[in-house]
């Protein structure tokens, strides 16, 4: 990008803060508006983010990279056939499309699955940023394999669905009949994160159920929360609600008990 | 009874009022999604003919979601009041539509109509305006709030300080605070977002904004984002809390959908007024609605988003709340496909929150997967601040890192100040002056150098 003249420009001193965060601050006036450069650059970036959106899963390559890390899956699909239709139509991005529900009943059927009562099914969602599962699905799967073993819980089934919502992985659980469902879905990109997934986390899933029954995990990337601390939240989540039976606005989540105040003033420089 | 007319030769007939309501809804995709949209722009003109002919009074004899079904129905009913009702009680929704528009609908005869109206009137009449009526008789009306300062006032403008990090860095979240300062944000409230419902990472965020608002003296208010029963347990422990922050909806079973209900409402808003942490006012309540909740909770009992949304003012006016914000493209283009239904969307809610007698504000925002863009956000901010909007967001860049979406830019708030000749709240504007970051006609001083009260910082920079 070009230079522009900076003497037409206010600078902010403060700029150097931007070491503290990736929001755009500091970026300096022009009169009171925004000088050229930096609004540029936000009309580039956010053309990059409504790319994002429209880019499809490439789900062949999602279940080989779980494959090889020893993780069988099912690609299933929701009602919505298409992209247009997934964005225009929440509700049939809810449910299953008729093949991919018989798959799952079939599947229920067989032996050994209804007697584990200590077992949840993981869906992975394209969502709305196909990016965040590509890059970010696997190694949060693997994370959460191995903190489950820790509390004798099983991964009964991993699924893969293409044009999915959140609501979805309560029909997957509901026709698994497991105990729980944990759903990895793309979330909406934003203009300087492309790449964020979130979990969702439902009790005794069933169709039907709202928000009030499920517990967010969100902002998983690598500028943001990381995979490892998502776990321990998730673990923390999964725990609980075995014990009480129930997720959601119930289930607060009370993971690290570190003292409030001490943290706050120990980190922020506008109060030292 | 039905409702019916004919246009043009043709025959139209409505079911009940909340179907003629639905149908004489201008054209959104999330009306479509439900169903309840008419199937045609001659439908549409039709309901909107059969609308106007609606005695108002026939709103507290129809109910559009049975009373006995729908707390929020209730709320509305029982607490109408007939006397207030009494001056536009006589007029059908076409009529009251002329009698906001006439000089007989004065800042004053419209404070005291507020409590005599319900949500579904004011919705109603809505409908049939267009954008610059909507303008029109939102700017006739002053909704004054108040906790550690005055918001509404005439000639102001507020913006919420929105300094959202996505892993509630303290030190990002201070970088973004102070950014927003020496803009002279965040009269309306510093209000982040947390990135998780966590306990204490949330008491962590209530901490440090308390500190700095206490440190630096900031006559404003605090509010971390976070789920009603939160802030409750919160308060029980002695954690810091300003204003209770709650989204709300329109129906109760939206409403349970977020896990709150009236009575969850009352509770919070009692233990935060019991800590009398006020000094200018006692409004300690702040919700957040958008058109389109309900639907997605699958809980709009055929009504359509619009209503709904104005229902949603019905509950938030029954606790006295100092800051009301429509979230108006942030649910996505299933409910507000692009620019242009955005945009008529966020002017109906300022409307209809307004006449409803609440402090209304506006989170001019969209998503990416929405057909809209910052020339559209734009052209509502300006329409908004013409209209006397309370309060809007500011954050740094328009970008919202943590909830991945764009709304309005510190710089968009001194923008639209600096068009339209707003201050900032009084006391604000006051400490602005006084700490060197605004000059006594509001110009901004700061940028090259940090203001002498603020000089200590520079060793961090």
């Amino acid at each position: 990008m070009s230079d522009f003249n900076q003497a037409l420009v206010t600078p902010n001193i403060w700029a150097s803060l931007r070491r503290h965060t990736p929001a755009r601050i500091g970026l300096g006036r022009s009169g009171v508006s925004l000088p050229t450069q930096a609004l540029l650059e936000f009309q580039s970036a956010h053309a990059q983010a409504r790319d994002a959106v429209k880019l499809p899963l490439d789900i062949q390559q999602l279940q080989q990279d779980l494959a090889e890390q020893g993780v069988p899956s099912l690609r299933l699909h929701s009602q919505a056939k298409d992209r247009s239709l997934y964005l225009q139509r929440p509700d049939l991005g809810r449910r299953l499309d008729a093949d991919s529900a018989a798959k799952l009943k079939r599947l229920a059927t067989l032996p050994g699955l209804q007697h584990n009562r200590r077992q949840v099914v993981v869906v992975i969602a394209d969502g709305l940023s196909s990016t965040a599962v590509q890059q970010q699905a696997v190694p949060m799967l693997l994370a959460i394999q191995s903190a489950l073993q820790a509390l004798s819980i099983t991964i009964s089934s991993v699924c893969v669905v293409e044009q999915a919502r959140v609501a979805l992985g309560d029909e997957v659980g509901e026709l698994l009949a497991s105990q729980a469902v944990i759903l990895l879905v793309g979330e909406r990109p934003g203009l300087s994160s492309p790449d964020s997934l979130g979990i969702y986390y439902t009790y005794a899933p069933r169709v039907g159920l709202t928000d009030a029954a499920r517990n967010c995990i969100s902002n998983i990337r690598p500028g943001g929360q990381s995979v490892e601390e998502a776990a321990t939240r998730l673990i923390w989540l999964v725990k609980e609600s075995f014990t009480r039976k129930l997720s959601g606005v119930a289930l607060k989540d009370q993971s690290g008990g570190s003292d409030a105040l001490e943290v706050a003033q120990g980190r922020s420089f506008l109060l030292e | 009874m039905g409702y019916q007319t004919s246009l043009g030769g043709t025959g139209y007939r409505f079911n009940d009022l909340k179907t003629l309501m639905a149908k004489a809804t201008p054209l959104r995709s999330g009306d479509c999604l439900a169903g309840v949209a008419a199937t045609d722009a001659r439908e549409r003109v039709a309901a909107q003919m059969t609308l106007a002919a609606v005695p108002l009074k026939r709103f507290l004899q129809e109910a559009l979601i049975p009373y006995e079904e729908d707390e929020v129905t209730r709320l509305i009913l029982d607490r109408h009041d007939a006397e207030a009702f009494a001056p536009v009680a006589h007029l059908t929704v076409g009529d009251f539509r002329d009698w906001l528009l006439s000089e007989q609908a004065t800042s004053a005869s419209l404070r005291n109509l507020a409590s005599g109206l319900t949500p579904e009137m004011v919705a109603a009449v809505s409908k049939i305006m267009r954008i610059q009526d909507l303008i029109r008789v939102a700017q006739k009306i002053e909704v004054v709030s108040a906790f550690r300062n005055t918001l509404g006032l005439k000639g102001r403008l507020s913006t919420r300080l929105q300094p959202n990090h996505p892993k509630d860095d303290p030190a990002g979240v201070a970088a973004s605070l102070l950014d927003g300062l020496l803009y002279a944000n965040g009269d309306a409230v510093i209000g982040i977002n947390p990135a998780t419902d966590n306990y204490h990472a949330v008491t962590r965020l209530m901490c440090l904004l308390d500190e700095v608002i206490q440190r630096y003296e900031i006559p404003t208010q605090s509010c971390v984002l976070t789920h009603v029963t939160t802030h409750l347990e919160a308060i029980n422990r002695g954690m810091p809390v300003d204003l209770v922050f709650q989204s709300i909806a329109g129906t109760q079973a939206a409403n349970a959908s977020f896990g709150v209900s009236l009575s969850v409402l009352q509770e919070a808003q009692q233990a935060a007024l019991a800590l009398g942490r006020g000094t200018v006012g006692n409004n300690v309540m702040y919700f957040e609605t958008g058109q389109g909740s309900a639907l997605s909770a699958n809980a709009h009992h055929g009504l359509d988003q619009q209503t709904c949304e104005a229902r949603a003012y019905g509950v938030a006016r029954h606790f006295s709340p100092l800051l009301v914000n429509s979230v108006v493209g942030f649910i996505g283009p299933e409910y507000l496909y692009d620019g242009k239904q955005i945009i008529r969307a966020g002017l109906e809610d300022h409307f209809c929150g307004k006449l409803l007698g609440l402090p209304m504000g506006c989170d001019i925002c969209y998503t990416n997967h929405a057909e809209a863009d910052q020339d559209d956000m734009d052209m509502l901010l300006t329409q908004l601040a013409v209209a006397g909007i309370n309060f809007i967001m500011g954050i740094p860049g328009s970008d919202d890192i943590m909830l991945n979406y764009q709304t309005t830019s510190f710089h968009d708030a001194l923008y639209v100040r600096k068009v339209l000749n707003k201050a900032p709240a009084p006391e604000f504007a006051t400490w602005l002056q006084k700490m060197g970051i605004m000059d006594d006609q509001h110009n901004l001083l700061t940028g090259h150098t940090l203001p002498s009260a603020l000089a200590h910082l520079q060793a961090k920079l």
